[in-house]
């Protein structure tokens, strides 16, 4: 892996593979979560197995956390290299007149999805983490000692969008998760060499993909606060 | 006849910083082509015993590529598919203010005011785009290898490149990628390539990373601005050419 690195088509292949991982991880995200709009029960029972499965915990969980870093750092490196590419600006330059602002904008709108992944973390994987593996409760339960109580996940999820502010914010960074998807998702495509006949359908369903998931994730949001 | 005035950059050698000069021009002909203007223009300032602007042209017909100007924030000027000799004044009108920059990139260094050195493309052509080829006297005729109709036309739209150098410049990484695509696609579809195929994709791409081209982020600026069209479609075959090289 360390030589296909050394190659700018290498790196461009790993940052693709990177970015085609977490797109999977983002629906299997927003398909638990969706649960939590018509069943309480079902949601807390899906928190519950990936919160407490070994498997998820110990193998997924960690190759997540690696993809989205290496995502992250990967951008950043490309970012630096191509900026020194190009030396003297232009006096004058159309860019908006052969490329979109999506895909000249990919390091604004992956700093702001950065950025609203430090408070997502905040607010649910360090809560996650605390709780499990400092305080050692692996119950689930709203109280620990009785197991009528019931799980906690779904008045945890609850109780977060309850701020306004949160449900705003975390509406302005999935629309810009929605605009680095919208040149992601069909870039990483064409960096894994896959644009041809074969293909031809992806870019309507990029579109799909690049609005649908985001426009889920607010919903949820906006869901909770309103009928909290 | 317009009167226009023209922003353009001026550099006295490689080794000078440069500067956007200011240059009024009068009685401008719409049927004027762009450089046929800039030929007046300089044909004013030898007259006023001033150096004239520095610019690379030669075929004049939009098929050797050495045309290279940067007019208005666009590769080649505002039209798409065409080169800077095959531009027009009727493209602008009276008044206008016209920028004329040389392409913009590390590894085209500026020569002097418009011209840059595109020597980087030549040697990532030595690097690997060629075909060996027995001329001892038994050549066989290329025509009597079959060829599928569809691989031989998107070889020949590859083969189309006139290697200006507009996809660097355009491409805010001054990404290399789509003169190089075509290169190595021309021959990847053919069975001619094949023999040097892996070797061909990887010291290409190594060539083009020595020389400081920057890396594609599939903006699609390159394809919009290449006067003969080239297709993305040419940079994704590479990418797999070049994994496939790499992996397999």
């Amino acid at each position: 892996m360390s030589g296909i690195l050394n190659s700018s088509i290498g790196r461009k292949f790993a940052m693709a593979l990177s970015a085609l991982f977490l797109m999977v991880f983002l629906v299997m995200h927003v398909s638990i979560n969706f649960t939590s709009v018509f069943s309480e029960e079902l949601f807390n029972d899906l928190s519950h197995f990936m919160g407490t499965n070994p498997l998820v915990q110990g193998l997924m969980q960690p190759i997540l956390i690696v993809g989205v870093i290496f995502h992250f750092v990967m951008g950043f490196v490309l970012e630096a290299k191509n900026k020194a590419s190009r030396g003297v600006k232009y006096a004058s330059n159309s860019a908006k007149d052969n490329s979109t602002w999506m895909s000249r904008n990919m390091l604004l709108t992956g700093i702001v999805v950065l950025a609203f992944l430090f408070l997502h973390m905040y607010d649910f994987w360090v809560h996650e983490m605390t709780v499990k593996y400092i305080e050692g409760d692996m119950s689930g339960l709203k109280d620990p000692n009785i197991a009528e109580s019931g799980f906690r996940y779904y008045e945890e999820l609850r109780a977060k969008f309850v701020d306004p502010w949160r449900v705003v914010f975390y509406s302005v960074c999935f629309v810009l998760l929605a605009l680095h998807l919208l040149h992601g998702f069909n870039s990483s495509f064409q960096s894994i060499g896959a644009n041809n006949k074969y293909v031809k359908g992806l870019k309507g369903f990029s579109k799909v993909y690049s609005i649908g998931i985001p426009a889920l994730f607010i919903f949820i949001a906006v869901y909770h606060h309103f009928t909290h | 006849m317009m009167n226009l005035t023209l922003k353009i950059w001026r550099q006295k050698d490689a080794n000078d910083k440069g500067q956007i000069v200011d240059y009024p021009i009068s009685n401008i002909s719409p049927d004027m082509s762009f450089l046929e203007m800039l030929d007046v223009l300089n044909q004013e300032l030898i007259e006023k015993g001033e150096q004239p602007v520095a610019f690379d042209h030669d075929c004049r017909e939009g098929i050797c590529g050495t045309c290279s100007l940067y007019i208005n924030g666009r590769a080649h000027g505002p039209q798409t598919k065409i080169t800077a000799c095959q531009l027009h004044m009727r493209s602008f009108k009276d008044g206008d203010t016209i920028y004329i920059e040389p392409w913009r990139a590390k590894a085209f260094p500026v020569i002097k005011d418009l011209i840059v050195d595109r020597t980087a493309f030549d040697r990532i052509q030595q690097a690997g785009g060629f075909i060996s080829v027995n001329t001892s006297g038994n050549t066989q005729d290329a025509n009597a290898i079959p060829i599928e109709k569809e691989n031989a036309d998107k070889a020949f739209d590859a083969a189309t490149c006139i290697g200006c150098g507009a996809c660097v410049a355009t491409c805010k990484n001054s990404s290399a990628m789509l003169f190089v695509s075509a290169k190595v696609s021309q021959f990847a579809l053919l069975p001619q390539g094949q023999v040097e195929a892996t070797d061909r994709v990887l010291n290409m791409v190594k060539q083009m990373d020595e020389e400081g081209f920057g890396n594609c982020t599939n903006t699609g600026a390159c394809e919009v601005e290449c006067p003969k069209g080239i297709s993305l479609e040419n940079i994704a075959r590479m990418n797999r050419e070049h994994i496939k090289a790499t992996l397999v």
